[in-house]
């Protein structure tokens, strides 16, 4: 068992690789696409000079919102808020024991977590260089622990391969590099790479691909010493008498390549996976507390926003009071405006053209995330998994684990699943108590603990949420090059702000930065008016 | 293939921006019959009644809605999308989005004449 098996042609193998190589280097393009760059945040904005008492009347808060009743207010502007729902933070949020949600069709779920679970239905993380929504954490005493996104130690899972068996991500990453950089050093030594590698970098080479791919002194990847360094040993090292390790064996390299694991490693080298990402502690809720702490007193809740009129003087919105019914109508000088597109699409409201065509331009994305409650935390006491997330070709897509309470005694709480697409559609059809239940019957294949250990579970379906009819926009850049201007600049006495008007797709960081943008525009123009 | 097709072909790499994840949901459907889909996809928002839903904003019924009399109409907008509606098409082929839309012409109510062919969602794209 010192070599890989390698039953195949060297074409057959290299056209794997190709593949492979490829499908990640096309995945790393495409998801750059939207997140080309750190967030350019640089501190909040100072609006100085004389705002003659102007009044902006904010639509939604959200932490777009928010962000922008924090800014004006402090700059002195007479600052109303719209919201919706009966709380502040919008997708912003928090489901814990007690919590009732009742989702477009009606059906009302009670979170029925024990106390301190909770899931994130909405944003669950908040990445290093999301330096806007950092800083407003800092500020607002919203308190962050690490979020845990890669754990090696988690499972990689595809049914199609190793018999349906989930694998450690150790095992295929470690695997994955020790393999390819095996690869290369063949062709480094055959003189494969001549015509790009001198002889003398050829060199400098081999010694970091051994270094990479923990390659022992004859340049392969195998059990031994350096592997297991790498992937776990079959038997840990120990102390006294019993402290002889046993290496592992790595898998081979076609078992490997064929089974398409590798994908999810390529995913976690994502620049919005990397390291350092928080989570607030007690959950995302506490970021929307956090602005509600400073600007709370601001917002009118319950409050359905009906009609938006301009005129050269001003704005007025017409809204109906959810609870009473009563219709009233509030105006400002301007008017920020945070709903999202598929509600604001159904809104009249006098603007140009052009961004009438850019609101409706915008579909929202599909997404569905379960929380399930155990009797304890299996995946720690039995599979030794402390936070991060397992993945699947499963329709759940992904198992997290909790980042927070380690070791605690009592019930545990995992985001079950975490979907879009075609299985995203077909949970969002079904109900609440469906859910749970396919939900279930997926995660099984992977923690067979589920059944015995369940207790309850929640879930949220985003187009099923009434304040959103969807989970976040869906640009293209087709739709960008056509609309993305038109839907951010001023139209009138307007401005939009929302992760909806940024290049943040579905991040709160790009709620920040559009309301920071956007109340710095409108500032321009009352200091300069 | 338009805008919508491209838009869709986006998507996982879209998700993954946000949700980070490559294997973020299948691309396509799968084998389904025009029932399938609507009760897969379609009463995700228009609901399994097909009487539509209200909250911020609303989803129309489909049941009873005149704008279903031409087929053509309901097969656009689910190939291209509309206002915060995605694209769903991309991820049916031409004879799933016709079956979807010949369903829901003639169901909950509906009862418009003419069936929409899989050629004529083809030329939509």
């Amino acid at each position: 068992m010192n070599e890989p098996v390698m039953p195949m042609t060297k074409r057959d193998l290299l056209s794997m690789i190709g593949t492979a190589a490829g499908a990640s280097a096309m995945y790393m393009a495409m998801s750059s696409m939207d997140q080309a760059k750190a967030s350019d945040f640089k501190g909040p904005p100072k609006l100085e000079g004389d705002n003659k008492g102007a009044s902006v009347l904010i639509l939604g808060a959200g932490v777009a919102g928010m962000t922008a009743a924090l800014e004006l207010s402090r700059a002195g502007y007479k600052v109303q808020v719209l919201e919706y729902n009966d709380r502040v933070g919008g997708r912003s949020w928090t489901l814990q024991g007690g919590d009732t949600y009742t989702e477009l069709g009606g059906a009302t779920q009670t979170c029925q977590f024990a106390p301190g679970n909770y899931i994130n239905p909405g944003p669950w993380r908040i990445p290093w260089h999301h330096h806007g929504l950092i800083h407003y954490c800092h500020e607002l005493g919203v308190a962050l622990e690490p979020f845990m996104q890669v754990n090696y130690n988690a499972y990689v899972h595809n049914t199609q391969a190793f018999g349906g068996k989930p694998q450690r991500y150790r095992h295929i990453q470690a695997d994955f590099y020790g393999h390819v950089g095996e690869l290369l050093a063949k062709s480094v030594n055959a003189g494969a790479l001549a015509q790009t590698v001198s002889k003398e970098d050829g060199e400098i080479l081999l010694e970091a691909l051994r270094s990479w791919g923990a390659l022992d002194r004859n340049m392969r990847y195998v059990k031994g010493a350096a592997s297991s360094g790498r992937r776990g040993y079959d038997k840990e090292p120990g102390g006294g008498l019993s402290a002889v390790p046993e290496p592992s064996d790595p898998i081979d390299v076609q078992t490997l390549l064929r089974s398409g694991l590798w994908r999810s490693i390529g995913g976690n080298l994502q620049w919005d996976h990397l390291s350092t990402i928080f989570q607030p502690v007690g959950g995302m809720g506490q970021v929307a507390k956090g602005f509600e702490r400073a600007v709370g007193h601001m917002v009118r809740k319950n409050s359905k926003v009906t009609a938006i009129q301009q005129d050269e003087k001003g704005v007025t919105v017409s809204y109906k009071d959810t609870k009473s019914g009563a219709v009233m109508k509030a105006s400002a000088d301007y008017c920020l405006c945070t709903i999202p597109l598929p509600v604001l699409a159904q809104i009249e409201m006098n603007v140009s053209p052009e961004l009438d065509a850019a609101i409706r331009a915008v579909p929202y994305s599909t997404s569905v995330k379960v929380g399930l409650e155990f009797k304890r935390r299996f995946w720690e006491q039995d599979d030794q998994i402390y936070g991060g997330i397992t993945y699947t070709d499963l329709p759940n897509s992904q198992i997290s684990y909790p980042s927070t309470r380690y070791g605690d005694k009592g019930p545990g709480v995992l985001l079950g699943c975490y979907v879009g697409g075609a299985a995203g559609y077909e949970l969002t059809a079904s109900t609440p108590a469906q859910r749970v239940e396919k939900v279930l019957e997926w995660g099984s294949q992977i923690h067979p603990q589920y059944r015995g250990e369940f207790m309850n579970g929640v879930s949220v379906a985003w187009h099923r949420v009434p304040f959103t009819l969807g989970c976040f926009g869906s640009w293209t850049e087709a739709s960008r090059a056509e609309h993305y201007k038109n839907l951010c600049k001023f139209d009138g006495r307007i401005l939009l702000a929302g992760e909806h008007a940024s290049y943040y797709g579905g991040w709160q960081e790009g709620g920040i930065t559009s309301a920071i943008d956007a109340i710095t525009r409108l500032h321009q123009r009352v200091i300069a008016g | 293939m338009g805008l919508a097709s491209n838009a869709y072909a986006q998507a996982p790499a879209r998700a993954a921006a946000s949700a980070g994840d490559a294997a973020f949901g299948a691309r396509m459907l799968g084998e389904a019959s025009g029932e399938q889909i609507f009760t897969r996809v379609c009463a995700a928002c228009h609901m399994q009644d097909a009487k539509g839903a209200e909250g911020a904003g609303r989803y129309p019924a489909l049941a009873g809605n005149a704008k279903l009399a031409i087929g053509a109409y309901p097969a656009m907008v689910v190939v291209k999308g509309l206002n915060g509606m995605p694209p769903i098409g991309a991820m049916l082929t031409d004879q799933q989005v016709a079956d979807v839309v010949n369903y829901v012409r003639s169901h909950f109510g509906n009862k418009f004449k003419g069936a929409v062919k899989a050629e004529e969602v083809k030329a939509i794209r």
